[in-house]
Protein backbone atom coordinates (compact mmCIF):
# COMPACT_ATOMS: atom_id res chain seq x y z
CA UNK A 1 0.00 0.00 0.00
CA UNK A 2 1.75 3.17 -1.07
CA UNK A 3 1.77 5.89 1.48
CA UNK A 4 0.39 9.02 -0.03
CA UNK A 5 -1.27 12.09 1.39
CA UNK A 6 -5.02 12.12 1.79
CA UNK A 7 -5.88 12.95 -1.78
CA UNK A 8 -3.65 14.95 -4.02
CA UNK A 9 -3.54 18.67 -4.55
CA UNK A 10 -5.65 19.75 -7.51
CA UNK A 11 -3.26 20.53 -10.31
CA UNK A 12 -4.73 23.79 -11.49
CA UNK A 13 -2.97 25.94 -14.00
CA UNK A 14 -2.04 29.63 -14.26
CA UNK A 15 -5.55 30.79 -13.40
CA UNK A 16 -5.73 28.85 -10.15
CA UNK A 17 -2.26 29.81 -8.96
CA UNK A 18 -2.80 33.47 -9.78
CA UNK A 19 -5.95 33.24 -7.66
CA UNK A 20 -3.99 31.65 -4.81
CA UNK A 21 -1.34 34.37 -5.04
CA UNK A 22 -4.06 37.02 -5.15
CA UNK A 23 -5.59 35.61 -1.96
CA UNK A 24 -2.26 35.34 -0.16
CA UNK A 25 -1.19 38.87 -1.07
CA UNK A 26 -4.66 40.13 -0.17
CA UNK A 27 -4.47 38.63 3.31
CA UNK A 28 -0.94 40.02 3.79
CA UNK A 29 -2.10 43.48 2.78
CA UNK A 30 -5.06 43.19 5.14
CA UNK A 31 -2.79 42.45 8.10
CA UNK A 32 -0.49 45.29 7.15
CA UNK A 33 -3.44 47.69 6.99
CA UNK A 34 -4.66 46.46 10.37
CA UNK A 35 -1.30 47.20 11.97
CA UNK A 36 -1.00 50.42 10.01
CA UNK A 37 -4.35 51.71 11.24
CA UNK A 38 -3.36 50.80 14.81
CA UNK A 39 0.03 52.51 14.73
CA UNK A 40 -1.37 55.57 12.98
CA UNK A 41 -4.09 55.71 15.62
CA UNK A 42 -1.31 56.20 18.21
CA UNK A 43 -1.10 59.79 16.97
CA UNK A 44 -4.37 60.28 18.77
CA UNK A 45 -2.72 59.01 21.96
CA UNK A 46 0.30 61.23 21.66
CA UNK A 47 2.80 62.15 18.93
CA UNK A 48 5.57 60.72 21.15
CA UNK A 49 3.87 57.33 21.31
CA UNK A 50 3.49 57.40 17.53
CA UNK A 51 7.14 58.27 17.03
CA UNK A 52 8.18 55.52 19.44
CA UNK A 53 6.12 52.96 17.55
CA UNK A 54 7.40 54.09 14.16
CA UNK A 55 11.02 54.12 15.32
CA UNK A 56 10.78 50.41 16.13
CA UNK A 57 10.15 49.85 12.43
CA UNK A 58 13.53 51.26 11.41
CA UNK A 59 15.31 47.91 11.25
CA UNK A 60 16.66 45.77 8.43
CA UNK A 61 14.07 43.08 9.07
CA UNK A 62 11.23 45.56 8.79
CA UNK A 63 12.96 46.93 5.68
CA UNK A 64 12.76 43.50 4.09
CA UNK A 65 9.16 43.27 5.27
CA UNK A 66 8.45 46.55 3.49
CA UNK A 67 9.96 45.11 0.32
CA UNK A 68 7.62 42.13 0.70
CA UNK A 69 4.68 44.43 1.32
CA UNK A 70 5.40 46.43 -1.82
CA UNK A 71 5.76 43.18 -3.78
CA UNK A 72 2.38 41.99 -2.46
CA UNK A 73 0.67 45.27 -3.29
CA UNK A 74 2.21 45.51 -6.77
CA UNK A 75 1.10 41.97 -7.65
CA UNK A 76 -2.32 42.43 -6.11
CA UNK A 77 -2.85 45.68 -7.99
CA UNK A 78 -1.79 44.47 -11.42
CA UNK A 79 -3.58 41.13 -11.04
CA UNK A 80 -6.65 42.99 -9.83
CA UNK A 81 -6.71 44.87 -13.13
CA UNK A 82 -6.38 41.53 -14.91
CA UNK A 83 -9.36 40.14 -12.99
CA UNK A 84 -11.41 43.23 -13.86
CA UNK A 85 -10.56 42.71 -17.52
CA UNK A 86 -11.46 39.01 -17.30
CA UNK A 87 -14.89 39.97 -15.99
CA UNK A 88 -15.67 43.07 -18.00
CA UNK A 89 -13.73 42.81 -21.24
CA UNK A 90 -15.45 40.39 -23.61
CA UNK A 91 -12.15 38.91 -24.78
CA UNK A 92 -10.71 38.83 -21.25
CA UNK A 93 -11.28 35.14 -20.49
CA UNK A 94 -9.55 34.14 -23.70
CA UNK A 95 -6.47 36.23 -22.96
CA UNK A 96 -6.27 35.52 -19.23
CA UNK A 97 -2.96 33.63 -19.49
CA UNK A 98 -1.38 36.30 -21.67
CA UNK A 99 -2.60 38.91 -19.24
CA UNK A 100 -1.08 36.99 -16.33
CA UNK A 101 2.31 37.06 -18.07
CA UNK A 102 1.85 40.78 -18.62
CA UNK A 103 1.07 41.13 -14.89
CA UNK A 104 4.23 39.21 -14.00
CA UNK A 105 6.24 41.31 -16.46
CA UNK A 106 4.93 44.56 -15.00
CA UNK A 107 5.59 43.18 -11.51
CA UNK A 108 9.22 42.41 -12.37
CA UNK A 109 9.75 45.82 -13.98
CA UNK A 110 8.19 47.66 -11.05
CA UNK A 111 10.14 45.69 -8.47
CA UNK A 112 13.37 46.10 -10.44
CA UNK A 113 12.87 49.83 -10.20
CA UNK A 114 11.93 49.82 -6.54
CA UNK A 115 14.01 47.12 -4.86
CA UNK A 116 17.61 48.37 -5.45
CA UNK A 117 16.79 51.87 -4.24
CA UNK A 118 14.81 50.60 -1.27
CA UNK A 119 17.35 48.00 -0.18
CA UNK A 120 20.23 50.48 -0.45
CA UNK A 121 18.26 52.82 1.81
CA UNK A 122 17.50 50.03 4.27
CA UNK A 123 21.00 48.62 4.54
CA UNK A 124 22.92 51.89 4.47
CA UNK A 125 20.62 53.58 6.94
CA UNK A 126 19.71 56.35 4.54
CA UNK A 127 16.00 56.49 5.30
CA UNK B 1 -11.54 0.14 -28.14
CA UNK B 2 -8.29 -1.40 -29.14
CA UNK B 3 -8.31 -4.43 -31.36
CA UNK B 4 -6.70 -6.93 -29.02
CA UNK B 5 -4.15 -9.26 -30.53
CA UNK B 6 -3.40 -12.76 -29.32
CA UNK B 7 -0.46 -12.60 -26.99
CA UNK B 8 1.45 -15.39 -28.74
CA UNK B 9 0.65 -14.31 -32.28
CA UNK B 10 3.58 -12.96 -34.28
CA UNK B 11 3.59 -9.21 -34.23
CA UNK B 12 2.21 -8.03 -37.54
CA UNK B 13 3.35 -4.79 -39.10
CA UNK B 14 1.72 -1.76 -37.55
CA UNK B 15 0.94 -3.47 -34.28
CA UNK B 16 -0.04 -1.06 -31.57
CA UNK B 17 2.78 -1.02 -29.02
CA UNK B 18 1.84 -2.21 -25.57
CA UNK B 19 3.34 -1.20 -22.25
CA UNK B 20 2.72 -1.74 -18.57
CA UNK B 21 1.22 1.06 -16.60
CA UNK B 22 0.52 1.48 -12.90
CA UNK B 23 -2.73 3.02 -11.80
CA UNK B 24 -2.79 4.43 -8.28
CA UNK B 25 -6.47 4.37 -7.44
CA UNK B 26 -8.07 6.09 -4.48
CA UNK B 27 -10.15 3.38 -2.78
CA UNK B 28 -12.90 4.02 -0.30
CA UNK B 29 -15.41 1.53 1.06
CA UNK B 30 -17.44 2.76 4.04
CA UNK B 31 -18.37 -0.83 4.92
CA UNK B 32 -14.72 -1.69 5.45
CA UNK B 33 -13.07 1.48 6.68
CA UNK B 34 -13.78 5.16 7.17
CA UNK B 35 -10.38 5.89 5.70
CA UNK B 36 -9.71 6.17 1.99
CA UNK B 37 -6.53 4.48 0.83
CA UNK B 38 -4.41 4.27 -2.29
CA UNK B 39 -4.08 1.01 -4.13
CA UNK B 40 -1.71 0.30 -7.01
CA UNK B 41 -2.70 -1.84 -9.97
CA UNK B 42 -0.29 -2.67 -12.76
CA UNK B 43 -1.90 -3.50 -16.06
CA UNK B 44 -0.79 -4.18 -19.61
CA UNK B 45 -2.06 -1.46 -21.91
CA UNK B 46 -1.89 -0.49 -25.56
CA UNK B 47 -0.95 2.87 -26.96
CA UNK B 48 -4.56 3.45 -27.90
CA UNK B 49 -5.98 2.56 -24.47
CA UNK B 50 -7.72 5.12 -22.35
CA UNK B 51 -7.72 5.36 -18.58
CA UNK B 52 -11.19 3.81 -18.67
CA UNK B 53 -9.82 0.74 -20.48
CA UNK B 54 -7.26 0.31 -17.72
CA UNK B 55 -9.99 0.66 -15.07
CA UNK B 56 -12.01 -1.97 -16.95
CA UNK B 57 -9.04 -4.32 -16.97
CA UNK B 58 -8.68 -3.90 -13.23
CA UNK B 59 -12.37 -4.44 -12.57
CA UNK B 60 -12.81 -7.36 -14.96
CA UNK B 61 -9.54 -9.24 -14.41
CA UNK B 62 -7.99 -8.17 -11.11
CA UNK B 63 -10.36 -6.74 -8.53
CA UNK B 64 -14.07 -6.83 -9.20
CA UNK B 65 -14.77 -4.67 -6.17
CA UNK B 66 -13.34 -1.57 -7.85
CA UNK B 67 -16.30 0.75 -8.27
CA UNK B 68 -16.66 3.52 -10.83
CA UNK B 69 -19.36 4.95 -13.07
CA UNK B 70 -19.39 4.73 -16.80
CA UNK B 71 -22.12 4.36 -19.29
CA UNK B 72 -21.46 5.16 -22.92
CA UNK B 73 -17.67 5.07 -22.53
CA UNK B 74 -17.29 7.50 -25.42
CA UNK B 75 -17.35 10.95 -23.89
CA UNK B 76 -21.04 11.63 -24.39
CA UNK B 77 -22.87 10.53 -21.24
CA UNK B 78 -20.61 12.29 -18.76
CA UNK B 79 -20.59 9.50 -16.17
CA UNK B 80 -16.90 8.89 -15.67
CA UNK B 81 -15.45 12.23 -14.63
CA UNK B 82 -12.56 11.44 -12.29
CA UNK B 83 -9.41 13.18 -11.18
CA UNK B 84 -6.50 11.82 -13.21
CA UNK B 85 -3.04 12.94 -12.09
CA UNK B 86 -4.67 15.72 -10.11
CA UNK B 87 -6.88 17.08 -12.90
CA UNK B 88 -10.53 16.47 -13.66
CA UNK B 89 -10.90 14.44 -16.82
CA UNK B 90 -13.26 11.93 -18.38
CA UNK B 91 -11.62 8.53 -17.99
CA UNK B 92 -13.04 7.58 -21.41
CA UNK B 93 -11.45 10.55 -23.19
CA UNK B 94 -8.00 10.42 -21.62
CA UNK B 95 -5.42 8.27 -23.36
CA UNK B 96 -2.96 6.58 -21.01
CA UNK B 97 -0.06 7.67 -23.21
CA UNK B 98 -1.08 11.31 -22.72
CA UNK B 99 -0.84 11.23 -18.92
CA UNK B 100 2.75 10.01 -18.59
CA UNK B 101 2.41 6.22 -18.13
CA UNK B 102 6.06 6.01 -16.98
CA UNK B 103 4.98 7.06 -13.52
CA UNK B 104 1.97 5.76 -11.57
CA UNK B 105 -1.18 7.48 -12.79
CA UNK B 106 -3.32 8.65 -9.88
CA UNK B 107 -7.06 8.20 -10.26
CA UNK B 108 -9.27 9.81 -7.62
CA UNK B 109 -12.93 10.72 -7.30
CA UNK B 110 -13.81 14.29 -8.19
CA UNK B 111 -13.51 16.77 -5.32
CA UNK B 112 -16.22 18.57 -3.42
CA UNK B 113 -18.94 15.94 -3.66
CA UNK B 114 -19.45 13.18 -1.06
CA UNK B 115 -17.70 9.94 -2.04
CA UNK B 116 -20.04 6.95 -2.00
CA UNK B 117 -17.53 4.25 -2.88
CA UNK B 118 -14.14 4.28 -4.63
CA UNK B 119 -14.56 6.63 -7.60
CA UNK B 120 -18.32 7.07 -7.29
CA UNK B 121 -19.53 10.35 -5.79
CA UNK B 122 -23.01 11.48 -4.82
CA UNK B 123 -24.02 13.78 -7.68
CA UNK B 124 -27.24 14.95 -6.05
CA UNK B 125 -25.95 18.34 -4.79
CA UNK B 126 -24.68 18.96 -8.30
CA UNK B 127 -28.01 18.12 -9.94
CA UNK B 128 -29.91 20.10 -7.31
CA UNK B 129 -28.07 23.25 -8.42
CA UNK B 130 -28.77 22.33 -12.03
CA UNK B 131 -32.51 22.01 -11.40
CA UNK B 132 -32.59 25.32 -9.57
CA UNK B 133 -31.63 27.38 -12.60
CA UNK B 134 -34.66 25.97 -14.51
CA UNK B 135 -32.91 24.17 -17.37
CA UNK B 136 -35.91 24.24 -19.70
CA UNK B 137 -37.49 26.64 -22.16
CA UNK B 138 -39.70 29.21 -20.46
CA UNK B 139 -42.24 30.97 -22.65
CA UNK B 140 -45.49 32.89 -22.27
CA UNK B 141 -48.62 33.09 -24.40
CA UNK B 142 -50.04 30.54 -26.78
CA UNK B 143 -47.92 27.88 -28.31
CA UNK B 144 -46.99 28.79 -31.88
CA UNK B 145 -48.43 26.63 -34.65
CA UNK B 146 -45.04 26.64 -36.38
CA UNK B 147 -41.59 26.17 -34.93
CA UNK B 148 -40.15 28.91 -32.76
CA UNK B 149 -38.01 30.63 -35.33
CA UNK B 150 -34.41 31.39 -34.49
CA UNK B 151 -31.80 32.85 -36.79
CA UNK B 152 -28.42 31.11 -37.10
CA UNK B 153 -26.84 34.18 -35.48
CA UNK B 154 -29.14 33.95 -32.49
CA UNK B 155 -28.45 30.23 -32.23
CA UNK B 156 -24.71 30.84 -32.36
CA UNK B 157 -24.98 33.19 -29.38
CA UNK B 158 -25.26 30.28 -26.93
CA UNK B 159 -23.83 27.45 -29.04
CA UNK B 160 -20.88 26.88 -26.72
CA UNK B 161 -23.00 26.20 -23.65
CA UNK B 162 -25.30 23.70 -25.40
CA UNK B 163 -22.44 21.20 -25.38
CA UNK B 164 -22.58 20.47 -21.64
CA UNK B 165 -22.92 16.79 -20.68
CA UNK B 166 -23.30 17.40 -16.92
CA UNK B 167 -20.25 15.37 -15.98
CA UNK B 168 -19.42 17.74 -13.09
CA UNK B 169 -15.76 17.98 -14.10
CA UNK B 170 -16.00 21.78 -14.02
CA UNK B 171 -17.98 22.18 -10.81
CA UNK B 172 -15.73 19.77 -8.92
CA UNK B 173 -12.60 21.54 -10.19
CA UNK B 174 -13.72 24.84 -8.66
CA UNK B 175 -11.89 25.88 -5.46
CA UNK B 176 -14.92 27.92 -4.44
CA UNK B 177 -17.17 24.86 -4.74
CA UNK B 178 -14.79 22.70 -2.66
CA UNK B 179 -15.04 25.01 0.32
CA UNK B 180 -18.57 26.30 -0.23
CA UNK B 181 -20.89 23.52 -1.38
CA UNK B 182 -23.76 26.00 -1.59
CA UNK B 183 -22.19 27.71 -4.60
CA UNK B 184 -24.19 26.97 -7.75
CA UNK B 185 -21.03 25.94 -9.52
CA UNK B 186 -19.89 26.38 -13.11
CA UNK B 187 -22.12 23.68 -14.64
CA UNK B 188 -25.36 25.21 -13.35
CA UNK B 189 -24.30 28.65 -14.61
CA UNK B 190 -23.32 27.22 -18.00
CA UNK B 191 -26.76 25.66 -18.34
CA UNK B 192 -28.42 28.89 -17.23
CA UNK B 193 -26.33 30.72 -19.86
CA UNK B 194 -27.67 28.32 -22.47
CA UNK B 195 -31.21 29.65 -21.85
CA UNK B 196 -30.47 33.23 -20.80
CA UNK B 197 -28.92 33.91 -24.21
CA UNK B 198 -31.53 31.90 -26.14
CA UNK B 199 -33.64 34.36 -28.15
CA UNK B 200 -36.72 32.09 -27.82
CA UNK B 201 -36.59 31.96 -24.04
CA UNK B 202 -38.47 34.36 -21.78
CA UNK B 203 -37.25 33.22 -18.39
CA UNK B 204 -33.94 35.04 -18.61
CA UNK B 205 -34.64 37.64 -15.95
CA UNK B 206 -35.92 34.95 -13.60
CA UNK B 207 -32.72 32.92 -14.05
CA UNK B 208 -30.58 36.01 -13.59
CA UNK B 209 -32.51 36.68 -10.39
CA UNK B 210 -31.69 33.16 -9.14
CA UNK B 211 -28.01 33.52 -10.03
CA UNK B 212 -27.77 37.00 -8.52
CA UNK B 213 -27.79 35.21 -5.18
CA UNK B 214 -24.93 35.40 -2.69
CA UNK B 215 -24.06 31.85 -3.79
CA UNK B 216 -24.58 32.66 -7.44
CA UNK B 217 -22.28 33.94 -10.17
CA UNK B 218 -20.58 36.49 -7.93
CA UNK B 219 -18.84 33.65 -6.08
CA UNK B 220 -16.81 32.97 -9.23
CA UNK B 221 -13.16 33.91 -8.69
CA UNK B 222 -12.11 33.26 -12.29
CA UNK B 223 -9.56 30.56 -11.52
CA UNK B 224 -10.22 29.00 -14.95
CA UNK B 225 -10.01 25.48 -13.51
CA UNK B 226 -13.46 24.80 -14.97
CA UNK B 227 -12.50 25.93 -18.48
CA UNK B 228 -9.40 23.78 -18.32
CA UNK B 229 -11.29 20.74 -17.00
CA UNK B 230 -14.27 20.77 -19.38
CA UNK B 231 -14.09 17.64 -21.58
CA UNK B 232 -16.34 19.36 -24.13
CA UNK B 233 -14.09 22.39 -24.48
CA UNK B 234 -16.73 24.82 -23.26
CA UNK B 235 -15.27 28.17 -22.30
CA UNK B 236 -16.92 27.92 -18.91
CA UNK B 237 -15.37 30.97 -17.27
CA UNK B 238 -16.29 33.04 -20.32
CA UNK B 239 -19.92 31.91 -20.01
CA UNK B 240 -19.97 32.79 -16.30
CA UNK B 241 -18.49 36.20 -17.07
CA UNK B 242 -21.17 36.77 -19.74
CA UNK B 243 -23.87 35.99 -17.19
CA UNK B 244 -22.24 38.42 -14.75
CA UNK B 245 -22.23 41.14 -17.37
CA UNK B 246 -25.81 40.38 -18.44
CA UNK B 247 -26.84 40.86 -14.84
CA UNK B 248 -25.31 44.32 -14.78
CA UNK B 249 -26.37 45.42 -18.27
CA UNK B 250 -29.95 44.13 -17.97
CA UNK B 251 -30.40 45.70 -14.55
CA UNK B 252 -29.84 49.23 -15.90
Amino acid sequence: MPTAPAGTLYRGREGMWSWVAHRVTGVLIFFFLLVHVLDTALVRVSPEAYNAAISTYQTEIMGLGEAGLVAAIVFHAFNGIRILLVDFWAKGPRYQKTMLWVVIGLFVVTMAGFLPRHLINVFTGGH
Amino acid sequence: MTATLEADAPAPAGEIPSFTVTLRVRRFNPEVSEEATWEDFTVEAHGTDRVLDALHKIKWDMDGSLTFRRSCAHGVCGSDAVRINGRNRLACKTLLKDVNPDKPITVEPIKGLPVVKDLVVDMEPFFASYREIMPFLVTTGNEPSKERYQSPEDRARFDDTTKCILCAACTSSCPVFWTDGQYFGPAAIVNAHRFIFDSRDEGGSQRLEILNDKEGVWRCRTTFNCTEACPRGIEVTKAIQEVKRAMITRAF
